[in-house]
């Protein structure tokens, strides 16, 4: 059995969870320190499959002092947070590109594409 | 040039103040706006997390001000970028705005009505007074936000971040993903008023200390910045000597509040709250100058952007309402909202009935973390409603809502009172 | 490099010198270790022009402080900068005090400083009705007044410069040797041969004195930290409000500054490190406590930025203001207060005592008058509309609190003497000297600089090197 502890994030109360779980099985986790509901399954989530949604900027190839704003188009496993950050470092895009343009497919193997959300002219 | 409703301000206020004043029967509107393009603030916001509740979706701060551009596209709304107001008078039967811009030079439009949504800048070092030197590496966390996010631009590889408010936290994060090493986050009061999902998400998740009951109390560096000293607060938020840490950085961003930016209502002659810094309005958003409403971080400052579409969609409206002469008589004596314990202040401060539809939203903030408290309505002596809640805190924004019939049955020289109450 | 005067040092003195020295036909250069001119003292002072009563009679202070007094004004037109006489006040908070403040009245009178009354508590309010109710009599000087010290520094340089006169940076005098002609001047980068030296090297004046001369000088560094508060209560009060003179200078005055902003302090402390410009929460505390005493309430909430600038005071208590003991080396030195008001006059003295010296000839083009950046916020609309109709860029604005516009930072950057950094910038235009303190406006202006002068924008610094803003970028 592990033991972690967060903070809820489902609203301004902040409660402090304790979580014990047995890693890989959902069954497992036990949630104190919760007062609601909504507490006891973002820690399930959360020990269980943790995900974001990761938001960047790219190059643009051919304007100065600008970047495109750029994000995933799903939640992807928080633990490929960094490899997302750093792949953006190496991917540019041309001008003009609009919000919703596909970047990269797949990025990072997370099965989410990495789409514009800023329209560049 | 002639209009009838100029807005001040093409970000997410301006725009939904326009949609909603075109969609009230006003068609002739501009928005004048400094920047480039439209969207103001949220173009720089590209995080997530905006437009829950206005369209059920999480969107980042550019495709949230996108939704609203092309509402304002589809109805052919004039708007004029790169041009900036410098004045807003009173003329007999309405109101000039100066402008200037590259491509028109200084000009005037006349407008029958004006709606304020400029919006509201940050609190830069020099208004906290920290002592130190004064060398570059000191940026406020918009400003930061700007180079990164819109330039590409990186303001510093060690960060020190003061500040928990939001932005600070949000920063934290985007410099951690950008490269830099964030040191600490540092906030004055015993709480972050950011949202919890950011403490998590921007500071957790990078494992970034968030450091409560403490401030910054030196810089040092004479080019560039060196270092920076924290030191812990008392309850009076006084620094307690012998407890400096001194952080080596090259960078101190500062996350350290917002301020309405009232330049030019303040010159138009609209009276200003002293709480909030921006101007005192009716249940229309209505000024002290008839014809002139506010709306957005320009009013009040705003936790959510949704809270902002929404109340520049009732300002819009009661806009379009003035011009169009539709608004009942105002002959009557208005009521006034009081801020009753724990209630920093409310928007707005005073309800003239007759103007009401059916229900008052009023918007508030308290002044502090309240555990377990009711949000308490009070018409005269008489108490209207009793609200509990699990929490309530300075970082979220509350409202209360009240029935125009019910204002309806108040005697006269009573006042709408708001209160927190705990046991 | 061959030239018959080198001056060392850019701050006030140096360019006024440097000025007045351009009016003959002379090789001059004006050597700066820092990247601008106003880098050292001259950019942190309180920006009094004193009328002359508080300086011992016959000593130098009180000389140049009268005469430079009365050249102010005609060259505020002259080379337009930013002055107005907005006359004195120097409070009396005791029965008791009441002799010192007629000892000072008769002092004024002695130096010559015209128009000098006494009022009373009552009288004071009338005319200031900010000002405590503590009060019980006060010395009112009408020829007092306030000026823009980057202003009034910045105009001297650029003149100086349009006459012929080479400012050079980034280039610290290591080392002084004299010769059988004149002098061997070295910097890091550089050796300069002259007749002439002149030393106006502010804080390290006695360093540089001190290389030629036998009979040492020695300079304390004496900090005086500031307050600035917003332009919405820069009318607290309309005149400069001293309290009477205390051991350690002039105490803590209340002044509106020539642009509208309320300016409190100096403190005076002595410091051994003669860069240590920071400001402490002591410092900030004590200056806002002790300028409360004179007026009713500071208005703590509107500070907009603190500062903290050097006095270079030197043992002797006087200036130091001609040829030295070694033929050729002149001194301007110990120039701490009132040394803004008297650098124009200081500047005249010594231009003519090194002409003399060096037999020089007047020269027949001088150019005496200057023409200022315009200025798009202060300018009639038909001066604006004028502006923008000639160039465009005088209708983007870029500091929205001053509205300073894209025209005037481009002007800025491209006269002579230009502005090479964003705090260059800053003092020329005043973009980012407003309520907002350069969050909006510094994006744009380090884009603007990073244009104008052909460079990247990461090399764009505030103050010269190591004080750079960004530390990379992506892509372009």
């Amino acid at each position: 059995m592990e033991t972690k502890n967060l903070t809820c994030i489902g609203c301004p109360m902040g409660c402090a969870l304790t979580v014990t779980y047995e890693p890989g099985n959902r069954d497992s986790v036990k949630v104190t320190g919760n007062t609601c509901k909504k507490g006891e399954l973002y820690a399930i989530d959360e020990v269980t499959n943790p995900t974001r949604i990761v938001t960047g900027t790219i190059r643009v190839s051919n304007r100065k002092n600008l970047v495109a704003s750029v994000k995933t188009a799903s939640v992807i496993p928080k633990s490929k947070i960094f490899d997302v950050a750093h792949e953006l470092m190496n991917i540019s895009v041309e001008a003009p590109a609009k919000i919703g343009d596909v970047v990269v497919k797949d990025i990072c193997g997370t099965g989410s594409d990495l789409v514009i959300t800023r329209n560049v002219e | 040039m002639n209009t009838k409703i100029a807005i001040i301000g093409g970000g997410p206020a301006g725009l939904a103040a326009a949609v909603s004043a075109y969609d009230a029967g006003v068609k002739d509107l501009l928005i004048l706006e400094r920047d480039d393009k439209l969207g103001g603030i949220l173009n720089q916001c590209i995080h997530n997390g905006f437009g829950l509740h206005t369209f059920k979706e999480e969107l980042t701060g550019p495709e949230y001000a996108e939704r609203f551009i092309e509402k304002v596209r589809e109805r052919g709304i004039e708007s004029l970028l790169k041009t900036i107001v410098v004045d807003i008078s009173k003329e007999t039967d309405g109101l000039v705005v100066t402008a200037m811009s590259a491509e028109k030079g200084m000009f005037e439009i006349h407008a029958q009505s004006v709606i304020l949504a400029m919006g509201c800048r940050e609190r830069p070092r020099g208004a906290l007074n920290t002592p130190g030197y004064r060398p570059a590496g000191i940026y406020s966390a918009g400003t930061a936000q700007r180079y990164v996010n819109i330039e590409g631009k990186m303001p510093g590889k060690e960060v020190v971040i003061l500040g928990s408010g939001d932005i600070g936290l949000i920063m934290a994060r985007r410099m951690t993903l950008e490269g830099a090493h964030v040191k600490a986050v540092a906030e004055l009061m015993p709480y972050s008023g950011g949202l919890k999902r950011n403490i998590v998400q921007c500071l957790d998740d990078f494992g970034i200390p968030l450091k409560l009951s403490t401030t910054v109390t030196d810089i040092k560096g004479k080019d560039r910045v060196e270092s920076v000293t924290l030191s812990k607060v008392d309850a009076k938020n006084q620094p307690i000597p012998g407890t400096e840490e001194e952080i080596p950085c090259d960078t101190l961003l500062l996350s350290c509040g917002l301020l309405p930016e009232n330049e030019l209502s303040g010159m138009l002659g609209v009276e200003l709250s002293p709480v909030t810094g921006g101007a005192t309005v009716d249940e229309s958003l209505e000024t002290s100058v008839p014809g002139v409403f506010a709306c957005g971080n320009v009013l009040h400052v705003h936790d959510l952007v949704d809270y902002v579409s929404g109340e520049a969609s009732e300002a819009g409206k009661h806009a379009a309402e003035y011009v169009l002469k539709s608004t009942p008589g105002t002959s009557e004596t208005p009521i006034r909202l009081e801020t009753g314990n724990g209630v920093r202040y409310t928007v707005p401060s005073f309800v003239r009935p007759s103007r009401l539809e059916q229900l008052l939203t009023v918007r508030f903030r308290v002044g502090n973390v309240y555990k377990n408290p009711e949000i308490c309505v009070y018409l005269g002596d008489k108490c209207l409603q009793r609200r509990k809640k699990q929490i309530c805190a300075p970082g979220e924004m509350e409202q209360v809502i009240i029935k125009k019939t019910d204002i309806e049955t108040m005697a006269p020289g009573e006042t709408i009172r708001i209160a927190i109450e705990t046991e | 490099m061959k030239r018959d005067v080198v001056i060392i040092g850019a701050g006030v003195v140096g360019s006024s010198i440097a000025r007045e020295l351009s009016r003959y036909d002379l090789g001059i250069t004006v050597l700066e270790k820092a990247s601008d001119v106003c880098e050292g003292t001259s950019k942190a002072n309180s920006g009094i022009v004193h009328a002359g009563f508080d300086a011992v009679p016959g000593t130098l202070k009180a000389r140049f402080n009268i005469a430079g007094s009365h050249m102010m004004e005609a060259l505020s037109r002259e080379l337009d900068f930013p002055y107005k006489r907005n006359g004195s006040l120097v409070l009396c908070f005791s029965e008791s005090d009441l002799p010192k403040l007629e000892e000072l009245k008769k002092r004024g009178e002695t130096n010559g400083v015209e128009g000098v009354t006494i009022l009373t508590g009552d009288e004071v309010r009338a005319k200031e009705p900010a000002i405590s109710d503590e009060v019980v009599a006060a010395l009112f000087a009408p020829t007092g007044a306030i000026v823009c010290p980057f202003g009034l520094t910045i105009a001297m340089a650029e003149n100086a410069a349009v006459n012929g006169a080479e400012f050079r940076f980034n280039e610290a005098v290591t080392a002084i040797e004299k010769t059988g002609e004149g002098f061997k001047v070295t910097t890091q980068t550089d050796i300069y041969e002259c007749k002439a030296v002149i030393n106006a090297a502010g804080v390290y004046a006695d360093t540089v004195h001190n290389m030629v001369c036998d009979d040492k000088l020695s300079i304390t560094a004496r900090k005086g930290e500031y307050c600035l508060y917003d332009k919405k209560v820069g009318g607290t009060v309309s005149s400069t409000i001293f309290q009477l003179p205390g051991a350690y200078g002039k105490g803590v005055l209340v002044t509106p500054t020539v642009h509208g902003n309320l300016l409190l302090g100096p403190t005076a402390t002595d410091t051994l490190d003669k860069e240590e410009v920071n400001t402490t929460a002591d410092g900030l505390n004590t200056l806002q406590a002790t300028a409360g005493k004179s007026i009713k309430a500071v208005p703590y909430k509107s500070v907009i930025t603190s500062f903290a600038g050097l006095r270079a005071h030197e043992e002797g208590g006087d200036f130091i203001v001609g040829e030295s003991s070694v033929k050729g080396f002149f001194d301007a030195a110990g120039i701490e207060s009132p040394g803004l008001s008297a650098a124009p006059a200081i500047g005249e003295f010594l231009a003519r005592e090194v002409a003399l010296s060096l037999e020089a000839v007047r020269k027949t083009d001088f150019i005496a008058k200057r023409k200022g950046i315009p200025n798009v916020a202060l300018a009639s609309k038909e001066e604006r509309d004028r502006l923008i109709k000639e160039n465009p860029m005088y209708a983007n604005v870029i500091c929205r609190c001053e509205l300073v516009t894209e025209g005037e930072i481009v002007d800025a950057i491209k006269r002579p003497v230009g502005a090479t950094t964003l705090d260059g910038v800053k003092r020329r235009t005043r973009a980012g000297m407003g309520r907002c303190q350069a969050g909006f406006c510094s994006p744009k202006t380090l884009e603007i600089l990073a244009r104008e002068l052909g460079k990247d924008i990461t090399e764009i610094t505030k103050h010269g090197a190591g004080s750079e803003f960004l530390t990379g970028h992506k892509g372009l």
